[in-house]
């Protein structure tokens, strides 16, 4: 128990980090029926933003600039590169979002030069060690669990308990008819993807604050992780993306625990395929029927 | 003459004057010249994005597996291929490695050193395409009872899961680990990339051509209309991702031959959105579009191009602006343009022989006009 228990702290951070990223993919998904590629790569922007900002300004600037810019280009990239294509079929969006992808990468290949860049100034507090149960970590490590759970409830109340919320359950249930009632679908959307990259740029910040450094690869892997986690929740439901992103992080890390670090990505994956082949509907996912 | 023969002429006479240049121009160029680069690196993406073409625009099943099934290709090569005396030093951490044989050696041994070398590798290139193709089986029974972007995302997660094996500790013996494959024997003139890659791309032409080819275009079109005129759509499905990914494992295996050295690294999902950008370029359901896009991509992104990453493009010099990594940002603009505004890329769902159809009946308008 004692081996295994900072693996399972750990595995509790991770999750907590997934989760944000997971909520953008989830909510994109729940509105326009569409994997969106690029939130990955929003996800590594916003750590690179963080480590440039972080180096350059004071603490009490750099961090609601992350913030900012992150917001902005998860808006930017719907207004240029999902818009157009909205009666299109679905999977010329998922090739425009492929393509976002890939220019974000190579766009941060070239700002960066391809190296990655240590991040040598990280948030002074949550960067800071702490003892827990005789183990040594770092605080953001007890801080992210909290913050999502906290972030989390934010968001439920938003979109349980207001307007702009109202408009997205409605835009998510039907999307022709939303509009026929008068809601702004598009204001929703870009709504939508505001909040996704919200929380990506906060997962970004607690997630680099853990790592040395952000290389432009950094957003493949747990973009890719949070979208299982979405899906293992059921995708669409964003409690579902909470509990499913903690439970990939916990058997990550606990399969890393056990010596098995090449495979805690593979585990990922197959758990994807597993749940999609056995349960499609995720966890808590609403069963919907094709509509032709 | 009617207006199929025409093409079957033209496609011939292309045909025959692509082979010509590619020919001349191995004679005349030595083998490490940009244009012979060039032309292999091409030929090899042709072959990738014709087979998921086949998969993607003439079955309309999204699957982003492809760099997967190349790197098994790839792998198998090297594994087969690398000599006997140098496994010492490719498998210096595992001991020589488990395998202790090598097919172009094999071969050699019974057919002469030139012809049994090169029908060793072409074995070699077999064995990682029809291992491909198994695994694709396998995969198959699964995944490909989903649809549309979770399909993508399944057969992405495979590809992962395969390169997380063989990147493993314990298969180091077969693969190496996490270390290089080399030393294994490669064409190095352009004249037998092009001829392999153009045979192939010829039975993926016969293939759609054919009743098969007719009935994955109907399950594209409408599966629930193509299963209700006696389309068998499990077992389509199945065959299409068959045979993309046998010849998938089959440019896996050329890439590697390009390449010289062969690692998990490369055959990241960045790979497959290449390929799946360069079809697009090309135009989805379109075979020469997707060997035109093949040609046009890779002679941007390696030659035409270069001097926007060397500081130097067009007389502008601007080391500042022109420096490592532009060349791709401007060709991922192009390509976000092509996305965005010229949904149908080059060719839409045309060949090009095709082309030549319209220009009889223009003419033909235009004399009835006058």
């Amino acid at each position: 128990m004692q081996a295994i228990l900072p693996y399972v702290i750990n595995g509790i951070s991770v999750g907590g980090q997934y989760a944000l990223i997971a909520i953008g993919y989830t909510l994109v998904y729940g509105i326009l029926r569409l994997i969106n590629f690029a939130h990955g790569d929003v996800f590594m922007v916003a750590g690179l933003v963080m480590v440039y900002a972080t180096t350059a300004l004071p603490m009490y600037v750099a961090l609601p600039l992350v913030l900012i810019v992150t917001v902005i280009l998860g808006f930017t990239i719907e207004r240029v590169a999902y818009k157009p294509l909205r009666t299109a079929p679905r999977m010329s969006v998922m090739i425009s979002a492929i393509g976002v992808s890939y220019l974000i990468q190579n766009l941060a290949f070239y700002i960066t030069g391809g190296v990655p860049q240590p991040v040598t100034n990280p948030i002074p507090w949550i960067s800071e060690n702490v003892t827990i149960f005789g183990e040594s970590t770092k605080r953001v490590t007890l801080v992210t669990p909290v913050l999502t759970i906290v972030l989390v409830f934010a968001l439920v109340y938003l979109i349980n308990h207001t307007k702009i919320g109202m408009a997205m359950r409605a835009a998510a249930k039907d999307f022709e008819t939303a509009q026929l009632m008068g809601i702004k679908i598009n204001a929703v959307i870009s709504m939508t993807f505001v909040i996704g990259s919200f929380l990506a740029a906060v997962g970004a910040m607690l997630y680099f604050t853990n790592y040395p450094s952000v290389a432009i690869t950094s957003g493949g892997m747990p973009g890719l992780k949070a979208f299982v986690a979405a899906v293992f929740g059921g995708i669409g439901s964003i409690p579902g993306a909470v509990v499913g992103a903690f439970i990939i992080g916990l058997c990550e890390e606990i399969i890393k625990g056990l010596g098995y670090t090449t495979f805690s990505d593979a585990f990922t994956f197959a758990l994807l395929i597993v749940v999609l082949c056995v349960k499609p509907t995720g966890l808590f996912g609403e069963k919907v029927t094709d509509k032709v | 003459m009617t207006s199929s023969k025409k093409k079957t002429i033209f496609t011939a006479a292309v045909l025959a004057v692509l082979l010509a240049v590619c020919v001349v121009v191995d004679m005349t160029l030595p083998s490490y010249h940009i244009v012979v680069v060039v032309i292999k690196k091409a030929t090899v993406y042709s072959l990738v994005a014709v087979s998921m073409n086949l998969l993607n625009g003439f079955t309309g099943l999204f699957s982003l597996g492809q760099a997967g099934f190349m790197l098994l290709g790839a792998y198998a090569y090297g594994v087969l291929t690398i000599p006997v005396d140098k496994r010492a030093s490719v498998y210096q951490y595992f001991d020589g490695g488990a395998i202790q044989f090598s097919l172009p050696e094999i071969f050699s041994g019974a057919l002469g050193d030139t012809v049994g070398t090169v029908v060793g590798m072409l074995a070699a290139l077999l064995v990682g395409g029809i291992l491909a193709a198994l695994l694709a089986y396998l995969i198959g029974l699964p995944v490909l009872r989903l649809k549309s972007d979770y399909l993508a995302i399944a057969t992405l997660g495979f590809a992962e899961i395969l390169r997380a094996f063989f990147q493993w500790n314990t298969l180091g013996p077969i693969t190496n680990g996490s270390n290089l494959l080399k030393s294994y024997p490669a064409f190095s003139h352009a004249t037998p990339y092009v001829i392999l890659a153009g045979l192939m791309i010829a039975v993926i032409v016969l293939l759609i051509n054919s009743t098969y080819g007719r009935a994955f275009k109907a399950i594209r079109d409408d599966e629930v209309a193509a299963e209700a005129m006696g389309i068998n759509l499990a077992h389509h499905k199945r065959l299409a991702f068959i045979i993309s990914s046998f010849f998938a494992g089959i440019g896996g295996g050329m890439m590697a031959m390009y390449m010289g050295t062969i690692a998990a690294a490369p055959f990241k999902s960045t790979l497959t959105y290449e390929i799946l950008l360069i079809v697009v370029i090309g135009g989805i359901g379109s075979i020469t579009g997707s060997i035109l896009a093949s040609f046009l991509y890779i002679f941007s992104s390696e030659w035409l191009l270069r001097g926007l990453d060397a500081g130097k493009f067009l007389g502008i010099s601007a080391p500042s602006v022109f420096k490592n990594g532009f060349r791709m940002v401007v060709l991922s603009v192009i390509i976000m343009i092509i996305v965005l505004f010229f949904r149908r890329g080059l060719m839409g769902d045309k060949e090009l022989p095709d082309l030549l159809d319209r220009r009889p009946k223009k003419r033909e308008k235009e004399a009835a006009g006058k």
